[in-house]
């Protein structure tokens, strides 16, 4: 029977596509969506979940950006924080205590309002421990969570969120952070409606599937209205948002596809307004054939080299400093990816509210030869061949041959490239059983610390072996002080000190690289690549 | 022959548990886990993840765990990478789609591989012969990565006649259906075409012609089950591939099958999930080499159920 079913189907395919032509078919996805405000975008690999304490994956987020809102969020085009849930604030003159004021008009898709409990609730859920959030450390700036996710303190009550009231909120942080309304705007910080989770399964444990079509209960600019695995997920206009007579999309669909030439075809096929990424081949041929269609934002993004300061010879920092100045940055940035990317002289990216890395790592062969050659290594004499360990993303390879030769050539010093599979390199990451690794980081939030603490000692995401108390000391200044000025120079000071002990070799600040529909309005490129969906229209 | 599938049925089990056993230790010993990523997490949240899925328990402890809840309750326990689905939510959304994909393309493969098979046979060595072997040539070498997008590239970019990715209507079957049957069909036409060039040159076929059998019931009454016994041992394991879904196709079309499960699942060493896809397609294989075999008894006399 099964085989009779299937012939009849395959038959009626065949009958539909030999009778179907192009002017059947009532235009393309893309000339709908733009006629019915619809948006469709590619978003890369099959989302886990929607569940904000579950979600970790960027495309998550961004789906997730769109289902719920948090006391503030983000502005379309600069991203600073702007009032959301939350109408207004006040801060404390020692800048511990904030006090929001959440508007009358917020509900969540189910008619109830968003209460400033509903807030205290959710950080609490996020916060405990049988939740395994992995999230759950960005809320450690407030007072008493760190003990809480530890389970060192039992009490909630003993965590700075207070309800005072239906619409009052009362959060006190564990230390002054300049950053912290941008710090809201993470998903971590999105409040959930407990009552329709615990409708579902456990409140506090993974694997309550809550976080599906018709469960969930949102309070964002859209209500999620379907998700067909490894297909689309749907999300429509939420009549219950406060703001709803500004959102002018009807709907969004979003379009997880994991292969980045199968997003390409499909944007050329008017199914996609615009891609996730665009494979790293295909750049130059928009750039000359539809440059009205490619579009290279810049991105918190730093590509750079880790040392393994454990090891010999790259224990020492003269060794380290020549290879870090016999890189030619511009080389790479501009000759090798041609996909909008910066030389990176210093390792904090442009645009870091106001912060500019005074330090810089030049590129100069002379004196990386000069510095070699004190170390006791003359044109790389006495120097054994270094690994240099990268995963195989189409592009990591291209940049560490280039490196590989550039070592080789200006001082003597012989290279091996190692190429593994994207998890096994960051379990020998975590292992510390590599030489040099090529390495990225993306900074969460538009603010220095992001990307200088994770070369503090105690950072989980150091894993060079370097360790410096000055460092770590002039961070932890920067984190007590206020004042911004103050506060921008103890970085610099810091981040002279990163760049002249070398762990890393900055490579180049990145650009992401997509294409998008002209009739996309009001997708501003932001440092982030955020961009608020409410803020989004579509134009014929 | 039912005592022959009991028995074949039998042999099963321990070869299943075998390969539960050495999957469940292989994908452990694998650097990485589910929870690697780029940027850490504190060693307080790691060690929750770990005890939400039990993964801070001795690994013999979590291998009988698993066994106990797979043998007694069919449950292939949570997803690491989708949190709030199970093994088998996942198995029981994607296998559907993986087997229809699987079911047409077969389709297509037999019906084109069979009649050039058998066209090319029975012409051989005229031009008919030429065209059916060099298309069948052609069918094998192009492999799929490369007639996907050209078909893509024709049918969904230049005529606007189907999605170029995505599985939502019937036209979105035809492209991938295609792409896929294309090279069992090219396989399925040079087997057959052998299998008959030996069975039209036996004894048999000469004394049906002698009595008088004309070309179509000679081909189809006499040759052809004779012609088919390559083609049946060839399908045993080009079903079960087909059935179970292709990573390729599945990835170029953007399928929500299961093979991209299979693979992608390893490489975000969602060990359930693996586990869960290894057992099932060493079940569909075991069970498909076993049809095979009854067929091929069936088809050729000379066979016993021994």
């Amino acid at each position: 029977m099964a085989g009779v079913r299937y012939f009849v189907h395959f038959v009626h395919s065949v009958l539909l596509l030999s009778t179907l032509t192009g002017c059947l078919r009532h235009g393309t996805d893309v000339e709908r969506g733009n006629r019915e405000q619809v948006l469709h975008r590619g978003i890369g690999d099959e989302i886990g979940d929607l569940d904000p304490h579950v979600a970790t994956n960027i495309s998550e987020l961004d789906i997730i950006s769109a289902l719920f809102e948090g006391l503030v969020t983000e502005d379309p085009v600069d991203l600073h924080p702007v009032p959301a849930v939350a109408e207004r604030w006040e801060v404390s003159a020692d800048q511990l205590t904030y006090t929001f004021y959440l508007r009358a008009g917020a509900r969540w898709s189910n008619g109830d309002p968003v209460t400033a409990g509903d807030f205290t609730a959710s950080w609490r859920r996020i916060l405990t421990p049988s939740l395994g959030s992995g999230n759950a450390g960005l809320l450690y700036v407030l007072q008493g969570a760190e003990a809480y996710t530890k389970g060192l303190a039992r009490d909630f009550a003993q965590v700075g969120a207070k309800a005072l009231d239906a619409r009052t909120l009362q959060v006190t942080l564990d230390h002054p952070v300049p950053y912290f309304l941008s710090l809201l705007t993470h998903p971590a910080w999105l409040p959930v409606h407990l009552p329709s989770i615990a409708a579902s399964g456990p409140v506090y444990e993974r694997g309550n599937p809550w976080a599906r079509p018709g469960r969930l209960v949102g309070n964002g600019a859209f209500i999620l209205r379907a998700w067909e695995p490894n297909q689309r997920i749907v999300v429509e206009k939420s009549p219950t948002y406060w703001d709803a007579a500004h959102v002018r999309l009807n709907a969004i669909h979003f379009h997880p596809i994991d292969s980045l030439d199968a997003e390409e075809r499909a944007f050329r096929a008017g199914q996609l307004h615009l891609t996730y990424a665009l494979p790293f081949g295909k750049v130059e041929s928009y750039r000359r054939d539809s440059p009205q269609l490619l579009r290279m934002d810049p991105y918190l993004n730093t590509y750079f080299l880790r040392f393994n300061v454990a090891r010999p010879f790259l224990n020492e920092p003269r060794v380290r400093r020549a290879l870090a100045l016999a890189v030619d940055r511009p080389a790479i940035a501009e000759k090798i990816l041609r996909g909008g990317q910066l030389p990176a002289y210093a390792f904090t990216p442009p645009g870091m509210a106001g912060y500019v890395p005074e330090a810089r790592l030049p590129t100069d062969f002379n004196e990386a030869r000069r510095v070699l050659a004190d170390a006791g290594y003359p044109g790389g004499r006495g120097l054994p061949a270094f690994e240099l360990l990268f995963n195989n993303s189409e592009n990591h390879r291209l940049v560490a041959e280039a490196v590989q030769e550039m070592w080789r050539r200006e001082l003597g010093v012989q290279v091996r490239l190692v190429n593994q599979e994207f998890k096994a390199v960051l379990a020998e990451r975590r292992a510390g059983h590599y030489q040099i690794l090529f390495s990225d980081w993306v900074g969460d939030y538009p603010d220095p610390s992001t990307f200088l603490d994770i070369w503090r000692s105690d950072s989980g995401n150091n894993h060079t072996g370097w360790a410096s108390p000055a460092y770590d000391s002039l961070l932890r200044s920067a984190s007590l002080t206020t004042d911004a000025a103050a506060r921008n120079l103890l970085f610099q000071k810091a981040e002279a000190l990163l760049l002249e002990a070398a762990p890393l070799v900055p490579l180049y600040y990145n650009s992401h690289i997509f294409l998008l529909q002209p009739s996309v309005k009001g997708w501003h490129p932001t440092l982030l690549d955020h961009h608020p969906y409410k803020h989004v229209w579509l134009e014929e | 022959m039912l005592r022959f599938i009991a028995r074949r049925l039998l042999e099963t089990i321990p070869v299943l548990f075998i390969i539960l056993t050495a999957t469940f230790f292989m994908i452990r010993f694998v650097p990485g886990g589910p929870f690697t990523a780029e940027k850490a997490v504190t060693p307080e949240v790691m060690r929750n993840l770990e005890r939400a899925y039990d993964l801070d328990k001795p690994l013999w402890q979590q291998y009988t765990r698993y066994l106990r809840n797979v043998v007694l309750h069919g449950d292939l326990g949570p997803s690491f990478k989708y949190p709030n689905r199970t093994v088998n939510e996942i198995i029981a959304d994607k296998l559907p789609v993986s087997l229809e994909l699987g079911a047409e393309a077969l389709l297509i493969a037999l019906v084109a591989g069979l009649t050039l098979g058998v066209l090319a046979a029975v012409k051989s060595n005229t031009w008919i012969d030429y065209i059916c072997s060099s298309t069948a040539m052609i069918g094998i070498c192009l492999p799929t990565f490369v007639l996907g997008p050209l078909l893509v590239l024709l049918f969904a970019i230049r005529l606007g006649w189907a999605n170029a990715s995505g599985w939502y209507g019937p036209v979105d079957r035809v492209l991938p259906c295609l792409t896929l049957g294309c090279v069992y069909a090219a396989y399925i036409a040079r087997l057959t075409r052998g299998g008959m060039l030996e069975v039209l040159h036996q004894d048999y076929i000469r004394t049906a012609r002698a009595k008088g059998a004309g070309q179509l019931r000679v081909i189809f009454k006499h040759a052809l089950r004779g012609g088919l016994l390559p083609v049946v041992s060839f399908l045993g394991p080009a079903i079960a591939g087909i059935l179970t879904g292709s990573f390729v196709i599945e990835t170029i079309f953007q399928i929500p099958g299961l093979g991209r499960e299979f693979v992608n699942s390893a490489f975000n060493r969602d060990y359930t999930l693996v586990l869960g896809t290894v057992i099932l397609y060493a079940a569909l294989i075991i069970a498909l080499n076993l049809v095979v075999d009854v067929v091929q008894v069936w088809l050729n006399p000379k066979l016993k159920f021994e």
